[in-house]
């Protein structure tokens, strides 16, 4: 569409992008396409007993799965529960897209997604998602680790990041609340959380949304807990946030309630200088 | 695939269906919003696949406190019984590389949910419209051959505008190019409706040429349209559809005082 000043602009939707007409694709299309999308598929990697036991029908026993999905989630996993020696590390997911980064002689997904389990007590199971899920590998994330999980009486627990300026509401939020958690959980769940819930009209989307989509079809009890903060890299205060949602988990998930600040200045780096442009 | 969310599978035997097809300013998504708060429909199911973008939220049609925590999918199934009446609502963009596969999906279920008569909400880029089009009223309307045996004389009556074929060149004699269906802007509207007459589907397609920006009064002219011919609504007067508290903050969050 041409504006005023005689520039032809294209004009887009926020709804839908251009349907390309079913063309007949050649062959050689096909195969692209073909290729493209096996690279793009999400590909779960257990430890040698884990891997033994789905392979003979056994589902993970666990009734407690923590999922962290972003960098302060996940680094509050690491400082508050995971610091103690107890875990081991028993699988990981990789899920290669465009945003995927290219390190050479490395598998770059290796510590983007990570399955913990406590050494004594097989009952939780913790996952950190730093990585990046495409929109279409979501669904398949979601179904490829749900189908390795038993899902009598599961509790599903997510810890995500959000940022606030995200969340809407019709005063308008002075920086001094964030960070702060809203939840939202599926018909199933039945215990109280320990947040207010996500008021209309603000939404949750990626692999928290899979997760709950999944649960909610399915009858398993999960809930998201999403923190809205005015940071974006990881910080300590953010991370501190989550604390009262992990107080109603089982005794396996021991939390440490006060971390060094060795650990947490481990956990919390300064955000990168991205340009001096402006200093 | 559909699953129910209640106890009983539900039955949708000569059901009419009315869905949204996600197409330029969400027109027909709001419409079914519409449609679902206003006749205070109860959701019977979820349409569960990987062909949307996942998303969540709490009930988007709250009216009271009791009812707010209760979470909704990207594409859900509305019925009222009564009035032999089934709602889609889809909430999420089709994944582009699965838009096919979507309406595979949904040509495969509603031929074995037995509706009577399906009908798309939808819309097209106003922008794109040819010569022709740019006269007259901006909505029209699509039948397949199935449907058109069943409603010719409701449709005759109504005196609806039909979409127009349009010519690749417009201005150009070309024999070459025939005038063909193009609905820009209308995401999968057309590969269902031409899926549907392959199919041999009673399905309508009711569009609308619009812009992007506030689309509510595009979502009222088309549900009022379609209250023309399918009466979902008895009464006569103007503001009878009930807006959902989902509508609310429709761009952004109040503004900031420190601004002034």
């Amino acid at each position: 569409m041409a504006t005023f000043f005689g520039e032809v602009l294209s004009a887009y939707s926020r709804a839908v992008e251009e349907d390309e007409d079913d063309l007949d694709e050649n062959e050689e299309d096909e195969q692209i396409r073909r290729e493209l999308e096996e690279k793009r598929e999400v590909h779960l990697h257990w430890s040698p007993e884990v891997s033994e036991s789905l392979r003979s029908g056994n589902k993970l026993q666990c009734s407690d799965f923590i999922l962290a999905v972003g960098h302060n989630a996940a680094s509050f996993l690491s400082a508050y529960v995971l610091s103690s020696s107890n875990w081991e590390p028993v699988g990981r997911a990789s899920a290669w897209n465009e945003r995927s980064r290219a390190v050479t002689g490395q598998n770059g997904e290796e510590s983007a997604c990570v399955f913990y389990r406590h050494k004594d007590d097989q009952s939780a199971l913790i996952c950190q998602v730093t990585a990046y899920i495409a929109e279409d590998q979501l669904f398949q994330w979601t179904e490829k680790v749900f189908d390795c999980l038993q899902h009598r009486r599961l509790i599903v627990t997510v810890l995500s990041d959000g940022s606030v300026a995200d969340y809407k509401m019709a005063d308008y939020l002075c920086s001094s609340s964030a960070p702060f958690m809203r939840s939202l959980h599926t018909s199933a769940f039945g215990d109280q959380p320990v947040c207010p819930s996500l008021e209309q009209p603000n939404i949750v989307t990626g692999l928290p949304a899979a997760v709950l989509n999944h649960c909610q079809v399915h009858h398993i009890a999960a809930i998201v807990y999403q923190c809205y903060s005015d940071v974006t890299g990881p910080d300590s205060v953010t991370m501190e946030t989550y604390k009262p949602a992990l107080t109603k988990l089982g005794r396996s998930i021991q939390l440490d309630p006060s971390p060094s600040t060795d650990i947490l200045r481990k956990f919390a780096r300064p955000t990168d200088i991205q340009s001096n442009l402006y200093i | 695939m559909f699953i129910s969310s209640q106890d009983s599978a539900a039955s949708f035997r000569d059901f009419t269906l009315i869905m949204p097809a996600v197409a330029v300013g969400n027109v027909g998504q709001l419409s079914v919003d519409l449609i679902v708060s206003t006749l205070n429909m109860r959701r019977v199911g979820y349409i569960h696949t990987d062909c949307l973008i996942p998303m969540a939220g709490n009930n988007p049609y709250t009216t009271c406190k009791e009812d707010a925590k209760e979470l909704h999918t990207p594409a859900e199934v509305y019925a009222t019984p009564g009035l032999k009446l089934a709602v889609l609502q889809i909430r999420a963009p089709v994944i582009q590389t699965k838009s096919k596969k979507f309406r595979q999906l949904l040509i495969s279920w509603i031929k074995a949910s037995g509706f009577s008569r399906t009908v798309v909400l939808s819309s097209s880029y106003a922008y794109q419209r040819d010569d022709q089009q740019l006269q007259g009223t901006s909505l029209r309307y699509l039948v397949t051959p199935s449907l058109l045996k069943m409603s010719a004389d409701v449709l005759k009556e109504l005196g609806w505008r039909e979409m127009e074929r349009v010519s690749a060149f417009p201005g150009l004699t070309d024999g070459n190019s025939e005038p063909r269906l193009v609905i820009p802007g209308g995401g999968f509207t057309k590969g269902l409706y031409t899926d549907s007459c392959t199919e041999d589907l009673p399905l309508a397609v009711l569009l609308l040429f619009c812009s992007e920006g506030d689309n509510i009064p595009d979502a009222f002219t088309l549900i009022n349209h379609l209250n023309d011919w399918l009466h979902l609504l008895d009464s006569q007067e103007p503001n009878k559809w009930k807006i959902p508290t989902s509508w609310n903050l429709l761009f952004g969050s109040g503004i900031p005082p420190a601004l002034f």
